[in-house]
């Protein structure tokens, strides 16, 4: 006890000093001037997926080989719970590399707010690069008319389809013919009637902020033409096609043709679903274990050439970086046309560029799996580049969550109020 | 005249660093340890709780000004906020007293020179010893709707199911966590059994005194002091919960059903990179949790 009085001291001691000038971050700003022609070693990021690894390896090594002089250093992004957070706090730490080649379009705003990324249109060539790559696309990315990101791949999401199940339910696992509502609810019900398997699809019914990306938003953006959350600042789910995608969902939900609990193992490698919503990743992820099959995601009228969501990955600079001239010379060469070529090869993921299917016809030629996804990847609509992204998104969730996966509140009240939640975050 | 001078120095100095100032030089690590890790993040947090405050890169010179209780006013007319207060209450209803009574009678038990006490020690200790994300796989197992818990009770199995059940959900967690630190627990206790004399139970059962009346008179009398501290660090437990409802109930659900408050900081503090919020959301527990506490060591004491 005769140390409580001196600790308390040395606590409010602190305690006044905390408060008194705590917030003091220091002054200056992420002036990227003197270091936009800066060229020298620099370190970029990774995701820690097998594959992304393998092409990122063998990139940097092409690089190094041809620019001793500015050695680029690769490695996995440190392990947090997720990547967005482990970027936050090197962000807020002062740690971050010079790039991160796995960047998620709803961290973006918060990102820039911190100060933390480089204004890629800064470079003489900076838009004009990202525009011809990514053709009018690339514009949806920009904030204020300004590249925080360059458009990189897409993993366009379909219905992926365990043709096995479908067989068993007596579905035609070729052609399924569940392009429509009316069709894909019919389908799925015969699939649980027949005892195929206990659901017919598994979305994870979970509450974090990107779960939408995976059951609401590839239904709303196919239904609605490629209609994206947030335009022009107000909220655009609060609509007839809104609510017809909403209630297909809680249909889905409310005649138990998919679960309202979480997967306790890999649903679709157990057996335990018929369908889930991928994206080309999960090829080779399910190339061992299921024979899987890919159909568009539906629409209420089973329209041909629907959209769907992007799942986009993009690369971001930091303004952390002291080379940054290196780093967007980097930039340009991971990003080239033999790069994106060997990221399709390597990943079979869909480098986001224009004229996919043409530029790379010998990689669809050999791997018709694929085509299906390039084709998708040239009708998609990503999460909008928006103050509050990820607050949008989480407040788009708990109301979903709440009118469709539980049913405990109405639909209209749902798309309603969470619009305008969704307006006033929105604005910033 | 000479002496009072005199006499008051040391007493000054003992005042400040006690009567024997080299222990002051020992405890100094620790003094510092807490400085750092506790009061400093504590002090901060006050400060963000006070501002429109968010993270920025080092060098980035952003104006954070000071809002009064704007942040207070916005979380506590959160309806989200409001019900990961509620769902916390209902934790801490079911989870301490439950908590104190399983723990002492299991203790008590374990004191009684029952047979195989090595083995249930271990049996009750281990879940304690275990990661929460392992145990919490389990339990999924167990309470899903297709899981072991519902095969057994059959047509009495609660739709919809215990982890999915609005009702439930808050309940089941907090068995969990009585079951998964039960064991942390009766090893306090079972400390504190030790210290109560034999010849007051030897007393009471020459005065006639029967086992619950030994139990109830001298057992539960003799480790008061342990009863408050249990009760304390379970209240600080539970307030603070966020692995079971992010991992056993899919992020606070069914429908918010069991969020927390720490459930609800990370998703505005790091998530949504809105720590001025999320401070204010940790200063209120922090008061929420010291009162409950202080309450708890005026009740004990006073009974």
């Amino acid at each position: 006890m005769r140390f409580v009085r001196p600790l308390a001291l040395v606590s409010i001691g602190l305690l006044v000093a905390a408060c008194s000038g705590g917030g003091d971050s220091g002054g200056g700003g992420g002036d990227d001037g003197g270091e936009a022609a800066a060229t020298g070693p620099i370190e970029i990021w990774l995701s820690n997926n097998e594959q992304e690894l393998a092409w990122g390896e063998s990139v940097v090594e092409a690089w190094n080989a041809e620019n001793p002089d500015q050695e680029v250093t690769a490695q996995e992004i440190p392990a947090g719970s997720s990547s967005e957070e482990a970027i936050t706090a090197a962000i807020t730490a002062g740690t971050a590399p010079c790039l991160v080649f796995n960047i998620a379009t709803a961290a973006v705003s918060g990102w820039v707010r911190q100060g933390g990324l480089v204004d890629l249109s800064g470079f003489e060539d900076g838009a004009s690069y990202i525009e011809e790559r990514g053709g009018e696309g690339a514009q949806a990315y920009a904030i204020d008319g300004s590249y925080y990101q360059l458009p990189w791949k897409s993993n366009p999401v379909m219905i992926m389809y365990n043709k096995t199940i479908f067989e068993e339910a007596g579905l035609d696992p070729e052609d399924p013919q569940m392009a429509s509502y009316e069709d894909f609810l019919a389908g799925a019900q015969q699939i649980v009637d027949s005892g195929a398997s206990e659901s017919a699809i598994w979305p994870a019914p979970t509450n974090e902020f990107y779960q939408p990306w995976f059951d609401y938003y590839p239904l709303y953006l196919a239904e609605t033409g490629g209609t994206v959350l947030v335009e022009d600042g107000e909220a655009t789910f609060d609509s007839e096609e809104g609510r017809t995608v909403a209630e297909f969902w809680a249909t889905v939900y409310e005649d138990g043709l998919a679960p309202k609990e979480a997967s306790t193992d890999d649903a679709m490698s157990a057996g335990t679903t018929a369908m889930q919503l991928a994206g080309p990743w999960a090829i080779p992820s399910y190339a061992e274990t299921v024979d899987v099959g890919f159909m568009p995601v539906p629409t209420s009228t089973g329209t041909d050439d629907v959209y769907t969501f992007a799942d986009s990955k993009n690369v971001s600079m930091f303004t952390t970086c002291e080379n940054q001239g290196t780093a967007w010379e980097f930039l340009q060469f991971a990003t080239s046309t033999d790069s994106d070529g060997q990221l399709l090869e390597l990943t079979g993921q869909m480098p986001l560029r224009t004229d996919l299917a043409d530029t790379y016809a010998d990689y669809f030629e050999a791997n018709p799996d694929y085509v299906s996804f390039a084709e998708q990847a040239e009708r998609v609509g990503d999460v909008p580049s928006i103050p509050n992204s990820v607050e949008v998104w989480q407040t788009f969730r708990d109301g979903y969550s709440a009118a469709v996966i539980f049913g405990t509140t109405p639909i209209e009240d749902f798309l309603s109020e969470t619009s305008a939640q969704v307006d006033e975050l929105a604005q910033g | 005249m000479t002496a009072a001078p005199a006499a008051g120095r040391p007493r000054l100095r003992t005042r400040l660093l006690g009567a024997q100032p080299i222990g002051a030089l020992f405890a100094l690590p620790y003094l510092v340890f807490v400085a750092v890790i506790f009061a400093y993040p504590l002090g901060f947090a006050v400060y963000i709780a006070f501002h429109d405050y968010f993270f920025t890169a080092p060098g980035v010179d952003v104006p954070k000004p000071f809002v009064g209780l704007d942040n207070f006013a916005s979380v506590l007319t959160d309806p989200q906020v409001l019900q990961s207060f509620r769902n916390t209450a209902v934790f801490l209803v079911i989870n301490v007293p439950l908590t104190v009574v399983l723990a002492l009678v299991l203790a008590t038990a374990l004191d009684s020179g029952i047979r195989w006490v090595a083995a249930y020690r271990v049996a009750f200790y281990v879940p304690y010893l275990t990661a929460s994300v392992s145990l919490v796989g389990v339990w999924m197992l167990l309470f899903s709707s297709g899981g072991l818990v519902n095969s057994v009770l059959g047509p009495l199995a609660p739709n919809p199911s215990w982890l999915i059940n609005s009702a439930l959900a808050m309940p089941t967690i907090a068995l969990y966590v009585t079951w998964k630190q039960l064991g942390f627990y009766i090893l306090l206790y079972l400390a504190a059994l030790q210290n109560v004399p034999r010849e007051r139970h030897e007393s009471a059962m020459t005065d006639g005194a029967n086992a619950w009346q030994r139990f109830a008179h001298v057992t539960v009398p003799g480790v008061r002091p342990v009863t408050t501290l249990v009760l304390i660090l379970a209240i600080i437990t539970g307030a603070n919960l966020f692995t079971e409802p992010y991992l056993l109930t899919n992020g606070g659900g069914p429908d918010g059903a069991s969020s927390t408050p720490v459930l609800l900081i990370y998703q505005q503090g790091i998530q949504q990179q809105n720590p001025d919020t999320a401070a204010a959301i940790g200063m209120l527990l922090v008061i929420v949790v010291g009162m409950l506490s202080l309450a708890a060591n005026r009740i004990n004491r006073e009974a």
